[in-house]
């Protein structure tokens, strides 16, 4: 069990504060080619980036939306009313006292550099399109580690760059991926070099400050032979009357016995649409693992893969949604082996309050002729209201006789003895139905790392406030 | 949906459905005697299945399913009349040495009508083909004939079933009526490029109870068919029914089956289908829980080689609070095999204190089958207890060679972990005798397996 951290305070309401925006570069409302130039000049781009995101631009505009089996809550975005690209300045600062004051301010806020100078190695703070603030470490740059947006990186670093980019996800993967390939501006790259590992998690944070602003960062995130690295990631936005659209793409690659950890702890405001495509490949004896904690947005789609392309690769995808009021959490994993001996697990937990819906979505494919693969899924869903909603569709697809793969997953609600035996402890009942969800949860959040295990317990005891009576 | 689709299914009607209407046609000149609300309903359902798209890829109830093979252009849709064998295949209806009630159809004609006892005719009970139960039970017919709609995807081939169905078996039973017997219904597929349309129909009256075994099977390994059944059954308030399908079509025959039952209050449903044969067999079960205090059973297992692919649909909609419903599908493969496994178990607002639960377990005896399994939950009361599983393993190294130490050849022990796989379904099937004709079913397909093997062989 985790100590409670005083110092790491959580606030509901936290995120919800904005500044004037004054913004140098704004493209306007609207995605069509002069946008995408006006990104590429703004940008200062080169011409290859100039054309895949014109390509993409025609794959995302004959790209249906994955009505068919998505919620019908998709067709409430209106993209020709999103302003794809805002930047203050497009150079990210390397000390904190060069980033602007409305920035730092809102970053001050939320505690990014007080989190930074604590125990971080690296940190990227991105306000709308564009890195307002990175910093590596000395001592890791040292080491050969590349930390910087990836907007900074396709020019000072296209060697590997070019080498990796697009090539975990395709642009027409699906809609949004090819909306992402079209737009995308800020987010991280990560180059670890062979034998490095990387002692302290590199981190970022992405923040949404303007309204109709649609966030689209492209990480990329390379791990050399035998390296190890942690990356987390925090997102924000004040809550605006009008839908925001975060559309990201995230691409791991981890080589031969490399290791990646990727912790994402979502908490956007309720009325962002968050469809976010993240996929890894992982080499022979590498290991992927994906830690995933949605909390707030209006509609998250979000289902971390791994690709199992090397003998005896691991993926994991540990998954915790919370879903209130006027919010739906479609989150899943994907496993695709694709090597002998490959391994996979797969444990989700989501919570519905009120009138929240979680849904698990899941795919796990082995094809033929592999030997000695093997996946464990486990779902747990637990529902809080009467009115809460759950749903599960995982899609299981095995060949050869030397594979095997078990799912299982279970809905449920608190238990009505367990919540009387703590109420005659002297809880109230909110109290004992929260300690009760963060029990619930608390077998996976003690894999997390400490200050996000903390924060999320917070979090729920948040969202579960007022769920009872 | 989009254009494209409707554009496909335009063209699939004017091709494909052509051929089929005036087999339609011919059909309905068949049918002067029968009263008009039949005729006209059997109009309307031909109009659906024609204005209804095929299963194309744009369908999530066809995901996973190979769609060639599923076109109806080879097939015969006229009756045909020479049964020349039928004393024969009387003969072999042999599953059950006591009955309650037995009828043999052979390409849908009536080969044998077993009627039952004169004491449960005096209770009530009807037991009818359906030639006969269309004017001398027209109001039962009217309120229960397909009125379980089709939900998991093949609404087109029910509409097709009901255009086409020449007879099938009529079971009522009234209030308080128990009947220990079983009723069997034997549905042989005789002739090549048949099409038959098997359907049975089953009713309790409160706190009834009855049991009922239907076969599915061929006349011959040979013959091409296709087959499109349909079983309905309408559980009243305290009643128990237990339904068994044997499945051993040749495989050579595309199959359809469309299950759907419901369950009222305090009833117990059970039904449980073993499924050997067909080229191609699409399976769809939707268990209906609308009274509270019901259970509801749903039960399967299947043994596929070669080619065969097996596609199993499911649903477990629980509408009312207090139910249970439990579902366990078991499916071996071998060979290039392919199963579906697709189920949802569904809860509805209000439905509080549901019991529910999936099971989907397969076991991979080659390199090149493929399993999939789709099991899905979608849950709208808090108040429930509902979890599904689904497992694809392979027989374990340490099982064989155990077997293997105690001289048991290899083929030989896969064989008997496979049978000890079943043995869990095969259990629950009330009558014995049927219990075993499924087992000798299952162990004639490992059979001639062996005997093919050897003459590969030599």
């Amino acid at each position: 069990m985790v100590t409670p951290n005083s110092e790491i305070e959580v606030d509901r309401d936290k995120g919800n504060f904005r500044y004037t925006e004054s913004h140098k570069y704004d493209a306007g409302i609207g995605l069509d080619e002069k946008v995408i130039d006006y990104i590429c000049d703004a940008k200062g781009e080169p011409d290859w980036i100039r054309d895949f995101r014109k390509r993409a631009l025609k794959v995302f505009e004959s790209k249906p939306l994955p009505t068919n089996w998505a919620t019908k809550d998709l067709e409430v975005i209106d993209f020709d009313k999103i302003r794809y690209y805002l930047a203050g300045e497009k150079r990210a600062s390397k000390s904190w006292d060069d980033v602007p004051d409305d920035v730092k301010q809102t970053f001050e806020r939320l505690g990014i550099p007080e989190n930074e100078r604590k125990f971080l190695a690296g940190v990227e703070a991105q306000f709308d399109s564009e890195a307002a603030y990175s910093n590596i470490k000395e001592s890791v740059g040292k080491q050969g580690v590349i930390f910087m947006g990836s907007t900074e990186a396709l020019i000072e670093h296209p060697e590997i760059f070019k080498k990796w980019f697009g090539k975990v996800i395709p642009t027409g993967d699906n809609k949004f991926s090819a909306l992402n390939s079209a737009a995308f501006s800020g987010g991280s790259f990560i180059y670890v070099p062979p034998g490095v590992k990387v002692s302290h998690p590199l981190q970022a944070y992405f923040r949404i400050n303007a309204e109709n602003f649609g966030q689209f960062e492209r990480t990329l995130i390379i791990a050399d032979e035998g390296s190890e690295v942690t990356y987390m990631e925090g997102c924000t936005a004040p809550k605006f009357d009008t839908a925001t659209l975060h559309s990201a793409v995230v691409e791991l690659v981890a080589m031969k016995g490399a290791k990646i950890e990727y912790v994402t702890v979502q908490n956007w405001a309720s009325n962002v649409f968050n469809l976010v495509t993240k996929r890894a490949i992982a080499h022979e004896d590498a290991t992927v693992k994906w830690i995933d904690c949605n909390i707030g947005s209006r509609l998250t789609m979000k289902y971390p893969g791994v690709v199992l392309k090397g003998k005896r690769a691991r993926g994991e995808v540990l998954s915790i949604a919370l879903a209130n009021d006027g919010q739906h959490q479609d989150t899943g994993a994907k496993m695709i082996h694709a090597a002998d001996e490959t391994t996979s697990n797969i444990i989700s937990k989501s919570i519905s309050v009120g009138q929240g819906r979680s849904t698990y979505r899941g795919q796990v494919h082995m094809p033929k002729n592999l030997r000695g693969c093997k996946n464990n899924t486990e779902c747990d869903a637990l529902l809080i209201n009467d009115n809460s909603r759950t749903d599960t569709y995982p899609a299981i697809t095995v060949r050869g006789d030397r594979n095997a793969v078990q799912h299982e997953a279970s809905v449920s609600k608190v238990s009505a003895e367990q919540i009387f035996y703590m109420q005659q402890r002297g809880l109230s009942e909110g109290e004992a139905m929260s300690l009760s969800v963060n029990g619930f949860v608390n077998d996976l959040t003690r894999q997390f790392p400490m200050e996000y295990s903390v924060e999320l317990k917070r979090l729920i005891e948040l969202e579960m406030e007022g769920s009872v009576g | 949906m989009s254009s494209l689709t409707e554009e496909t299914s335009t063209s699939e009607s004017s091709d494909a459905v052509a051929p089929i209407r005036e087999a339609f046609n011919r059909h309905v000149e068949d049918l002067d005697t029968a009263p008009s609300w039949w005729k006209t309903a059997k109009a309307e359902s031909f109009e659906t299945f024609a204005k209804l798209p095929a299963p194309n890829r744009s369908m999530e109830s066809w995901r996973f399913a190979k769609l060639k093979g599923l076109e109806l252009s080879d097939i015969q849709f006229a009756a045909l009349p020479s049964i020349s064998d039928a004393a024969s295949l009387v003969e072999k209806s042999n599953f059950l040495d006591n009955y309650a009630g037995r009828f043999v159809f052979g390409d849908d004609q009536t080969l044998q009508a077993d009627r039952i006892s004169p004491e449960l005719a005096e209770k009530g009970v009807i037991w009818a083909p359906f030639r006969e139960a269309i004017t001398k039970h027209a109001d039962i017919m009217k309120d229960y004939f397909m009125k379980q709609e089709a939900d998991l995807g093949s609404e087109k081939f029910a509409a097709l079933h009901q255009a086409f169905l020449e007879n099938g078996a009529l079971l009522y039973v009234p209030k308080g009526v128990e009947i220990e017997e079983a009723f069997i219904v034997y549905n042989w597929s005789i002739n090549a490029g048949s099409a038959i349309f098997p359907h049975t129909l089953i009713i309790t009256e409160d706190f009834a109870k009855v049991k009922v075994v239907e076969a599915n099977l061929s006349a011959s390994e040979d013959a091409a068919a296709f087959s499109c059944g349909v079983n309905h059954i309408f559980a009243g308030v305290g009643s128990t029914v237990d339904y068994t399908l044997l499945q051993n079509f040749n495989e050579k025959t595309l199959g359809f089956q469309i299950n759907s039952n419901i369950a009222g209050r305090d009833s117990n449903v059970k039904t449980i289908s073993v499924n050997v044969g067909c080229q191609r067999y699409r399976s769809e079960t939707h268990g209906q829980i609308k009274g509270p205090g019901s259970k509801v059973e749903m039960l399967s297992l299947a043994v596929a080689d070669n080619e065969q692919e097996i596609d199993q649909r499911t649903l477990q909609t629980h509408s009312a609070a207090n139910a249970v419903s439990d579902l366990l599908f078991k499916n071996a493969l071998i060979d290039d095999a392919r199963t579906i496994f697709s189920g949802l178990i569904k809860v509805d607002p209000g439905a509080q204190q549901t019991d529910a639960y999936q099971t989907n377990r397969n076991l991979l005896l080659s390199n090149t089958a493929e399993a999939n399994s789709l099991p899905g939950l979608e849950i709208d009361a808090n108040d429930v207890k509902c979890s599904h599983g689904a497992t694809t393993s392979q027989i374990e190294d340490d099982e064989i060679f155990y077997m293997l130490a105690r001289g048991i050849p290899r083929a030989k022990a896969q064989e008997l972990i496979v049978y000890g796989f079943f043995e869990e379904i095969l259990e629950r099937i009330e009558c014995p005798t049927v219990a075993e004709n499924a087992r000798q079913i299952i162990q004639a397909k490992f059979k001639k397996r062996l005997a093919k093997q050897s003459q590969a062989k030599s």
